[in-house]
């Protein structure tokens, strides 16, 4: 769900005391790496059964940090030993992968999880047994690795599939190279999955807030209205439930810029639970949510009580389903959602309609509503859901 | 007893009943001979103290014409008994006392004599040797069916120097009769074979009709002890009996009777019981009429009377009971169970089990059932024996086994039940199957269970094993990566962190084998059943390589080769 980022070459950034940064945050992640290794190796040695720890990564081991409006993770760790006949392969291939990350800092190049994957991949020698059964085995026990060794992901020199779009009033430097997000045509620029400080800088930001939207269709309507320029704002968007690198950007132009967020998403759970993860951060990565969560970003729309007000056709209506319903109703349960008023009047009033809508669903009234009513009748009104 | 059947017609006796002696198809005629034959070989050798070795040679004459020469090592014949023995119905001491032997009424070699003459017109040939420095004998006899007389044919005396016997005594008897040999169940093979299983001390060869030579070697060098004769105990015995034995008592007194006659009763016992008869121990015994031998049978009725010795009796033991079965089947495991001796109205018994399991037998059909008395195999009327029943009303189940409802278990078991007494309760006189007391019925079961629980552990961790293996290999094939990864990153010596990790993986897996069994006791990893002396495992592989041929061998080696090829690819796919 939530990986991709775009190719970057870490080490080729522009100065030489960054050089510098990267040697001493690589020479640490390989020390970690390597201490891994001799633990196992200690307690062989020493006939104690080879094991670590794994942070839990579940929603029983989340807390919500009232104070910072933030999920965080709590201490609860499982343990992954060797002779333990469910955890032996996983195991295995948690040293597999480490070694992986190992040779990969010292070949000084990144990997995409599935480049990881083919890495590691091979038939253990003497049977017929491949050391992973697919990819979805791999991108696990990778992000497993990072929250054990407490190490990022781009820390480890690898990267997910990129993906998410931004375009706007601003000018940002990546890896050197300057980008006019101005300029970027019908494409918009490809939001990368790894978007630090040492790797990007912001420039010339005359914009006045962001956009969110949740896929590049939409995206595309605002983008080709010019809607960033009469608003004067940055457009991003995430295809769904968006990546670490879009999270990432969203954090820091909001923190550095001070600009505020606005998210323009489906109404159904899934849309709902989209700007959850913006505002505050995801189950899985809660141990990143200080570094990406937005406690004040905004829900825009699309609302429930939308049909009514745009005085939307029969057609637009989606029927909820069953997982619709009982995931609706979870979302309700977050801690995060139980004591906002709004949210859970928002939640009933959807299921009391029994249908979900999409952002599409304002073309019915006319191509560009959404563009020139809809939104910014919403930033006229400050009507927004916290 | 005897005098008044010497007024019966033999013949007449004999061709009226030779289907209740065993002699009623030519099959079982010739298996009846036979075992008589050998009964009375083994019976001879072991009363001289001599361990038996045994030759039974069967030649087919015709189609329907067979001789059998059953030769023994014992002690041999005096010349003046010999008409006797083989020419005389009834005789002998076997039927008035109460000992453990294997025949009981004294009918056995010289009936089987007799259905030869009777089919073929044949004589009886006897040679005997009594030591040495003796001439052997051979007498050729032909039985007078109407006096019940032997009468000589000829009669031969062999030089010293005769090479027949090796041991310089013995008895050679040959019989020929009018037969069917057909291999399988039920069949003088079968009989032979069992009977080894449950005589080990005793060495049988034997040469079939179709001129194999088999032997069944000797496994244990030691004779079994020779069983002691007992009195009668009191419970023993019917109110017929009673009055049959006031008849001919020597005592005069009723006190005398009592305490010389029967077993387990004392002075006081004596005058207990005739006080509560309405008499005294003084009163004569011939004024005892049959009011008074009524009231006498049952003051002994309800009278507690202190149960008979047991030293009588003479169980095959279970460390011989395993060798006897250990060399005639062909399995992995074997247990063994000798209950202590009971009694049923008034007669000491003693049942012995003994149980194989898996290895070659066959894993579809029935368990088989070995039944013996007095150490001689019962093979006709299964179902009718006690033991069977005892076998089906135990439950298999609880030991890992399946069984179809009120039935014997199905799977790769062999169930051997021994009954010893000094009087087993046949259902007929062809000693065929054992009579359904309850005490006996009871004390089988509870042999079974013995041996029953011994291989439900078995099984069990036979069970685990097979898991923890499976775990093992498990562990293994990670091992290697591991280590070389651990090599890559540390730089530690792959071969090294291997044997390290090896040798973990190997005591963890042994780790989990002594966890608790089922029954929530510590397994130490079989110790427990190995130290038991009476169980026996075989190593599977070992097993496989024996080689012979035996009647319990189900399955073809092709085949057995090819189920463990399935096995292989099955966990092979298991691995993917």
């Amino acid at each position: 769900m939530v990986k991709k980022k775009t190719t970057k070459k870490k080490t080729k950034t522009k100065t030489v005391s960054r050089i510098v940064v990267d040697k001493k945050r690589d020479a640490l992640t390989k020390k970690k790496i390597e201490d891994f290794g001799s633990d196992v190796v200690d307690s062989s040695l020493s006939q104690r059964e080879p094991s670590f720890e794994i942070p839990t990564r579940s929603v029983t081991n989340m807390k919500f940090n009232k104070k910072k409006r933030i999920l965080e993770m709590g201490s609860n760790t499982q343990k992954r030993s060797l002779f333990n006949l469910g955890q032996s392969k996983k195991f295995m291939q948690s040293l597999l992968l480490a070694k992986g990350c190992r040779d990969l800092i010292d070949a000084q190049k990144t990997l995409s999880l599935r480049g990881m994957y083919y890495m590691s991949l091979h038939t253990i020698p003497g049977t017929k047994e491949r050391t992973f059964h697919d990819q979805s085995e791999s991108d696990t026990i990778l992000e497993d690795l990072e929250v054990s060794l407490d190490g990022l992901r781009e820390e480890l020199h690898i990267f997910a599939k990129k993906r998410g779009t931004m375009v706007g009033n601003i000018t940002v430097v990546d890896n050197g190279d300057e980008i006019n997000c101005r300029k970027m045509g019908t494409g918009g620029y490809a939001i990368p999955s790894i978007c630090e400080p040492n790797v990007m800088q912001f420039k010339n930001c005359d914009a006045d807030f962001i956009l969110h939207v949740e896929k590049d269709t939409v995206w595309s309507r605002f983008n080709e209205d010019r809607f960033w320029e009469k608003h004067n704002c940055i457009l991003t968007e995430g295809s769904g439930q968006p990546p670490r690198g879009v999270r990432r950007i969203l954090h820091r132009m909001h923190k550095e810029l001070g600009l505020p967020v606005y998210c323009l998403l489906d109404c159904d759970p899934w849309g709902h639970y989209i700007y959850s993860v913006i505002k505050q951060g995801s189950i899985n990565l809660a141990f990143e949510s200080e570094r990406m969560a937005i406690p004040d970003a905004k829900f825009m729309g699309i609302r429930a009580k939308d049909y009514e007000r745009c005085d939307l056709t029969e057609d637009v209506k989606i029927d909820l389903n069953d997982r619709d319903i009982t995931r609706a109703k979870q979302i309700a349960a977050y801690p995060w959602f139980k004591d906002k008023r709004d949210w859970q009047k928002e939640i009933k009033t959807m299921l009391r309609n029994g249908f979900k809508m999409e952002v599409e669903s304002l073309i019915t009234k006319d191509i560009s509503y959404v563009t020139e009513e809809y939104v910014p009748a919403r930033l006229k009104e400050g009507d927004f859901l916290d | 007893m005897a005098e008044s059947q010497r007024d019966i017609s033999v013949s007449e006796f004999f061709a009226k009943n030779r289907h209740l002696l065993g002699f009623d198809n030519p099959r079982k005629a010739m298996l009846t001979a036979l075992k008589e034959a050998v009964d009375n070989a083994l019976d001879a050798t072991e009363e001289a103290g001599i361990l038996p070795d045994i030759l039974v040679h069967v030649l087919q004459l015709s189609e329907t014409r067979f001789r059998i020469t059953v030769k023994d090592n014992g002690p041999g014949i005096l010349r003046s008994q010999i008409e006797n023995i083989f020419g005389k119905l009834l005789y002998g001491s076997k039927f008035h006392r109460l000992k453990m032997s294997r025949g009981q009424q004294g009918i056995g070699i010289s009936a089987a004599g007799m259905y030869g003459l009777m089919t073929t017109g044949k004589p009886v040939v006897i040679i005997s040797k009594t030591g040495k420095k003796k001439p052997s004998h051979e007498v050729v006899l032909k039985i007078d069916t109407s006096k019940n007389r032997p009468t000589i044919v000829s009669d031969t005396e062999h030089p010293e120097d005769d090479q027949l016997f090796a041991d310089g005594h013995g008895t050679q008897v040959a019989i020929e009769l009018e037969g069917k040999y057909q291999k399988g169940r039920q069949s003088i093979d079968e009989y032979l074979e069992q009977t080894a299983i449950a005589n080990p001390h005793a060495k049988i060869t034997y040469i079939t009709p179709t001129n194999e030579t088999i032997v069944f070697p000797r496994v244990i060098d030691e004779l079994p002890d020779e069983p002691k004769e007992i009195k009668p105990h009191p419970k023993g015995i019917e109110l017929g009996t009673l009055i049959q034995m006031l008849e001919r008592t020597e005592a005069r007194q009723l006190g005398g009777f009592l305490t010389g006659d029967f077993c387990r009763i004392g002075p006081t016992k004596a005058r207990e019981l005739a006080k509560r008869a309405g008499m005294s121990g003084q009163t004569w015994v011939k004024t005892i009429g049959h009011t008074e031998a009524e009231k006498l049978y049952e003051s002994i009725q309800s009278t507690r009377i202190i149960a008979p010795n047991t030293n009588c009796l003479v169980p095959i033991g279970s460390k011989a009971l395993l060798a006897g079965l250990l060399k005639e089947v062909k399995a992995e495991f074997f247990a063994a169970s000798t209950r202590p001796p009971s009694v049923y109205r008034g007669n000491p018994f003693q049942i012995e089990v003994a149980i194989a399991y898996g290895g070659g037998l066959s894993r579809e059909d029935s368990a088989k059932v070995l039944r013996f008395a007095n150490r001689v195999p019962l093979l006709y009327s299964q179902s009718s024996c006690c033991s069977f029943k005892a076998v089906a009303e135990t439950s298999w189940k609880n030991y890992g086994l399946t069984q179809p409802k009120n039935s014997i278990p199905t799977g790769s078991l062999v169930v051997m039940i021994h009954m010893v007494s000094v009087w087993v309760p046949f259902t007929s006189e062809s000693k065929e199957a054992i009579a359904d007391y309850d005490e006996i019925r009871k004390e089988m079961k509870l042999a079974l269970q013995e041996c029953g629980r011994k291989l439900g552990t078995y099984m069990r961790r036979r069970k685990r094993m097979a898991r923890e293996s499976q775990r093992r290999s498990a562990f293994e094939r990670y091992i290697g990566e591991i280590s070389r990864c651990c090599h890559a990153l540390t730089g530690t010596n792959t071969n090294k962190l291997y044997k390290a990790l090896m040798k973990q993986a190997k005591r963890r897996t042994e780790e989990a084998d002594s966890q608790l069994d089922d029954e929530g006791r510590v397994v130490d990893n079989g110790g427990k059943l190995r130290k038991d002396e009476d169980v026996i495992i075989v190593d599977e592989m070992k097993d496989l390589q024996m080689g012979g041929e035996s009647l319990f061998e189900n399955d073809k080696p092709t085949k057995k080769r090819r189920t463990s090829r399935k096995k292989k690819t099955m966990r092979k796919r298991r691995k993917k």
